[in-house]
C-alpha cells in the first residue's frame, strides 16, 4: 500500500472569505421545488443525527428519542428513519437496547465533549466506554486550545490515538468552529483531522455559537474534496447545530451536490447534527402532500 | 509503484433540480414599439420596423420602430430644444428629484425588468434579477445625488454641460448600459439621445415609458431604436456635442474618425481581453470560482471579462482539474429557469462568431474541454469551453471573442506574466489571485488595465469608476470620475 504522505499544516490552503461566502449565497439561490424538494427533504430525514446532549438527560428521554427516530411520522407512509441517535456515552446502553433491530446508529459524544479539557487517559477511557457499551460511532472533540497556540502534532496524535481506540466504530471529529475564529484555521484543522484519520469531519458541539454556518461547511468541503483529489479516500461531512429548518437544510444539500457530488448524498457521508431539524422538515413534507401547513402540535416532539 | 487511479467525482446523479421558471405573466409588452421622442411615442418617418427576437426560443417578441436619419434630427432637435428651454434652466435641486423618481420607479418595476431583459438578451433571470436591475437603480440613485452638489465634484472650477448627449449602448447589458450612460448625463444637466443596440431594444424602451410616467419634460431624454446607420446618423448630427459609446472595438474607431475635426467630446468603452492571473499562492478554491465568475458571467458577453486565464505552473494542473470538475455543476439551458447558470447567447451572429473562434482555437492547436452538459436544441447556446495550453501567439488569446471560452495559459514569474499580460492591444481589466497583499500593489501598479480586481472578479458599483487603456477606449464611466465625461470647464 502507497504511504501517505503527511503535508505539512501550518502550509495549509488559505482561504478567501468573501468569496467563500458569495459562493454560498449562490447556493441559496438554487430554487429547489416540486419533486426535487421532496425527494430532497427525504434525503435531509435520513441525514439526521437525531441528538440530545444536555446534563439533565435520563434515559427516559433518550428511550423516547429513540422511538421518534424509528418512527419520525407515521401517518406519512413510506418515510425514511433518521440516520442515528447521538447521546453522552452513558446513553449508549440504553439507546442500544431502545432501538433494538432498527437499522439506526448509536452515536456517542466522547473526549471529555465539549471542552474536550481533559487529559489524554480520560479521553480515552470516555471513548472506550462508549464503544464498549455498543457506539457504532464516536464525536470526538479536539483540543482547540492546543490547535490554537499551534501545537498541531499534538491535535494530530490525539486524534489518531482515539482512532485507534474506536476499532471498528467510524469516527467524527468536532472542530468546534466557532471556537477556532477563521475559515484558514478551520481549513487546516480540516486537513489534521483527515490526515489523522477521521472518517466523518464535524462543524461543532451545538454548545458554543456561533455553531454550523453555511461558509464554515463550505471550506470543509472543499478540505473533503481536495483531501479525496489527493488521496481517492473519501470522507464524511456533519454540520451540526443551527440548522433548524428545511431551507437551509435543502441549501446544504445543495452545496454538497455541487462541491462534492452525487456520491456524498446519502447518510454513509453526509449528515446533520439537529434536534429540531426533524419535526420543520416533517411539517414541509406534510404541507407538499395536503396542500396546507398544519401546525406544530401535530408533529410530535420527543 | 502504480499510481492509484482515482475515480471522477460525479455530479450528475438522481437529485437534479426541476424546472424553475421565472412567472412570465406579470410583464406588460406591447406588439410593436415606437420611437420615444420629445416626451411621446412615435411612428418613424419611413414606417419601418425591425424584430426583436428571443435568442433563447428564436421567437419574435416585439416589432421596433428603426429610426432614419428624419427621425434621428427630429430627436436631437427636441433634446436640443430641451437642453435650451428647459433643462439647463431647471435648478439642480430639481433635476435630480427626476433622478430619484427614475431610480425609484426601475425599483418597483424591477420584476418586469428582469423578466423582460431576460427575454430579449437571453442572459439567466439569477443575473438579470441580482445584477443588471438592481445596479441600474442604483446607478440612476448614486448620480440623482451628484445633481446637486456638481461644485464640489470639481472644487474651484466652473463646469459646464455641453448640451445634447448621444449615447450608442451595446447588447450585453441592455438596461445596466442605459442607465450607466443616461443617469450622468442627466445629473450634469445633458439632455440625452439614446440609442439600444438592435437585438435588444426592449428594456431601453420599457425604460421610456418610466421616463414618461416619471414627468421627466419632454425631450430631455429620448430613445431611438435601430440598427448601425442609426447610430452613424445620430453621431454626425451636427446638434450633437457629445458622443458616449458602449461596444466595439471597430465601431470605436470609426466613430473616432467621423468625429475628428468636429470638437465633438467622446467617451469610448470597447472591447477587452482580460488577464485573470492565479497565483500559486492564491486561495484556490475561491479562485476557480473567481474563473468561473470572470468568463462565464452573462455567457462571457462582458467586454471586461477574464477571457485569458493565467496560472502560475506550479499549481496549474489542480486549477485545471478543479475548473473542469466546477464547469460540470454549471446549467446551461432555459434563461428564464431561476437555475440557470449560462443562458443564450445573444443572437445567431454572435453565436457564429464564437464558433468561428472555437474552430480557429482548435486548428491552432490548444486543448478543446467543453463540459458534457445538455444545451435545448431550440435557440442559441454554447457550451462553457476551455482551451487549455494556449500560447500568446494563438489567436484566440489575441482576439476578443466575446463568449463563454476561455483559454488558459501558465507562467512560471511575476515578470513573466505582467509582460504577457500587458502583451495584448486591449487594456480594459484584470484580475489577481494571491494571499499576498505586496503582491496585489505590484501587479496593480504595473497592470495596464483600467479595472485590477484583487481576489474577485466582475464587481461593479455605481461609485467605482470604469473605463479603459489603449484599444479598449477613454473616458471613465461610474463614480465622481463619471461626472467628468459630461463636463467641460
Amino acid at each position: 500500500m502507497a504511504v501517505l504522505r503527511i503535508p505539512d499544516f501550518s502550509k495549509s490552503n488559505t482561504i478567501d472569505q468573501v468569496g467563500i461566502e458569495e459562493r454560498c449565497s449562490r447556493f441559496q439561490t438554487r430554487s429547489i421545488k416540486k419533486e426535487t424538494k421532496v425527494q430532497g427533504l427525504k434525503m435531509v430525514l435520513n441525514m439526521i443525527d437525531l441528538t440530545t446532549l444536555e446534563g439533565k438527560d435520563t434515559e427516559g428521554k433518550v428511550k423516547q428519542m429513540c422511538f421518534k427516530a424509528a418512527h419520525l411520522h407515521d401517518i406519512y407512509p413510506g418515510l425514511p428513519t433518521v440516520a442515528a441517535v447521538c447521546v453522552y456515552p452513558t446513553m449508549v446502553k440504553t439507546a442500544k437496547d431502545a432501538l433494538g433491530a432498527a437499522k439506526i446508529k448509536v452515536a456517542s459524544v466522547s473526549t471529555a465533549f465539549p471542552s474536550g479539557q481533559a487529559p489524554l487517559q480520560v479521553k480515552i477511557n470516555d471513548t472506550k466506554f462508549a464503544v464498549d457499551n455498543g457506539a457504532d460511532e464516536i464525536d470526538m472533540v479536539i483540543s482547540r486550545g492546543e490547535f490554537l497556540k499551534g501545537n498541531y502534532n499534538f491535535v494530530f496524535d490525539e486524534i489518531a490515538t482515539i482512532k485507534e481506540v474506536c476499532g471498528k466504530a467510524r469516527l467524527k471529529v468536532i472542530f468546534e468552529t466557532g471556537e477556532l475564529s477563521t475559515l484558514d484555521n478551520v481549513r487546516r484543522a480540516s486537513e489534521i483531522a483527515m490526515y489523522a484519520g477521521a472518517d466523518f469531519i464535524k462543524t461543532s458541539t451545538g454548545k458554543i455559537s456561533p455553531a454550523a454556518t453555511m461558509p464554515v461547511t463550505l471550506v470543509m468541503l472543499e478540505a473533503i474534496r481536495d483531501y479525496y483529489y489527493h488521496t481517492g479516500i473519501m470522507i464524511g461531512m456533519k454540520p451540526a447545530g443551527g440548522i433548524s429548518n428545511s431551507k437551509l437544510a435543502l441549501h446544504y444539500l445543495v452545496m454538497v451536490k455541487e462541491t462534492l457530488g452525487n456520491a456524498w448524498l446519502n447518510n454513509q457521508w453526509f449528515r446533520f447534527g439537529a434536534s429540531s431539524l426533524a419535526n420543520d422538515v416533517l411539517m414541509q413534507l406534510m404541507k407538499e402532500k395536503t396542500g396546507v401547513y398544519q401546525s406544530s402540535d401535530y408533529f410530535s416532539k420527543d | 509503484m502504480a499510481k492509484k487511479i482515482i475515480p471522477a467525482l460525479d455530479f450528475k446523479g438522481d437529485w437534479n433540480y426541476s424546472p424553475a421558471p421565472e412567472d412570465t405573466k406579470h410583464i406588460n409588452l406591447q406588439k410593436q414599439y415606437e420611437l420615444f421622442i420629445d416626451g411621446k411615442f412615435v411612428k418613424p418617418a419611413k414606417g419601418k420596423y425591425f424584430d426583436t427576437i428571443n435568442p433563447a426560443t428564436e421567437q419574435v417578441i416585439a416589432k421596433v420602430a428603426e429610426a432614419d436619419d428624419s427621425d434621428v434630427n427630429k430627436a436631437v432637435k427636441a433634446a436640443k430644444t430641451a437642453y435650451d428651454k428647459v433643462w439647463s434652466k431647471m435648478p439642480a435641486k430639481e433635476k435630480g428629484k427626476y433622478i430619484y423618481r427614475i431610480a425609484r420607479m426601475i425599483q418597483e418595476r424591477a420584476r418586469e425588468f428582469s423578466v423582460i431583459e431576460t427575454l430579449d438578451g437571453g442572459k439567466p433571470i439569477r443575473e438579470s434579477r441580482d445584477v443588471d436591475v438592481p445596479l441600474a437603480a442604483n446607478h440612476f440613485f448614486y448620480y440623482a445625488g451628484w445633481a446637486d452638489k456638481l461644485e464640489y465634484a470639481t472644487p474651484n472650477r466652473v463646469s459646464k454641460p455641453y448640451g445634447v448627449a448621444a449615447q450608442i449602448i451595446p447588447w450585453n447589458f441592455p438596461l445596466l448600459m442605459a442607465a450607466w450612460k443616461i443617469a450622468p448625463a442627466l445629473a450634469t444637466g445633458n439632455t440625452v439621445v439614446l440609442k439600444p443596440a438592435e437585438t435588444t431594444p426592449l428594456t431601453a424602451l420599457k425604460l421610456a415609458e418610466i421616463i414618461q410616467e416619471s414627468g421627466l419634460p419632454p425631450g430631455v431624454v429620448n430613445i431611438i431604436t435601430g440598427a448601425g446607420k442609426t447610430g452613424a446618423a445620430l453621431v454626425n448630427h451636427p446638434d450633437v456635442s457629445k458622443i458616449a459609446f458602449t461596444g466595439s472595438t471597430d465601431v470605436g474607431k470609426l466613430i473616432q474618425k467621423s468625429i475628428a475635426g468636429t470638437g465633438k467630446k467622446a467617451t469610448l468603452e470597447l472591447g477587452g481581453k482580460a488577464a485573470n492571473i492565479i497565483f500559486e499562492d492564491a486561495p484556490i478554491n475561491q479562485a476557480v470560482e473567481g474563473i468561473v465568475n470572470g468568463i462565464f458571467f452573462n455567457q462571457g458577453h462582458v467586454c471586461c471579462a477574464g477571457s485569458r486565464l493565467f496560472v502560475q505552473e506550479s499549481v496549474a494542473d489542480i486549477v485545471i482539474k478543479k475548473l473542469k470538475d466546477r464547469l460540470e455543476t454549471l446549467i446551461v439551458g432555459d434563461p428564464l429557469d431561476k437555475n440557470t447558470d449560462i443562458g443564450a447567447i445573444n443572437s445567431k451572429e454572435q453565436l457564429n462568431t464564437i464558433n468561428k473562434y472555437i474552430k480557429i482555437g482548435k486548428d491552432e492547436g490548444a486543448e478543446f474541454y467543453q463540459s458534457s452538459c445538455n444545451i435545448p436544441s431550440k435557440g442559441y447556446f454554447c457550451r462553457p469551453t476551455l482551451f487549455i495550453n494556449a500560447s500568446q501567439s494563438h489567436r484566440i488569446v489575441q482576439e476578443e471573442i466575446f463568449g463563454p471560452v476561455l483559454t488558459i495559459q501558465t507562467f512560471r514569474t511575476v515578470e513573466e506574466v505582467i509582460e504577457k499580460a500587458n502583451n495584448i492591444p486591449y487594456g480594459l481589466s484584470a484580475g489577481v489571485w494571491t494571499d499576498k497583499g505586496s503582491k496585489i500593489f505590484n501587479l496593480t501598479t504595473k497592470l495596464r488595465a483600467g479595472v485590477v480586481w484583487a481576489n474577485t472578479y466582475n464587481k461593479f458599483d455605481p461609485t467605482s469608476p470604469f473605463g479603459g487603456y489603449k484599444e479598449s477606449g477613454f473616458g471613465r464611466e461610474g463614480g465622481m470620475h463619471g461626472l467628468m465625461g459630461y463636463l467641460k470647464f
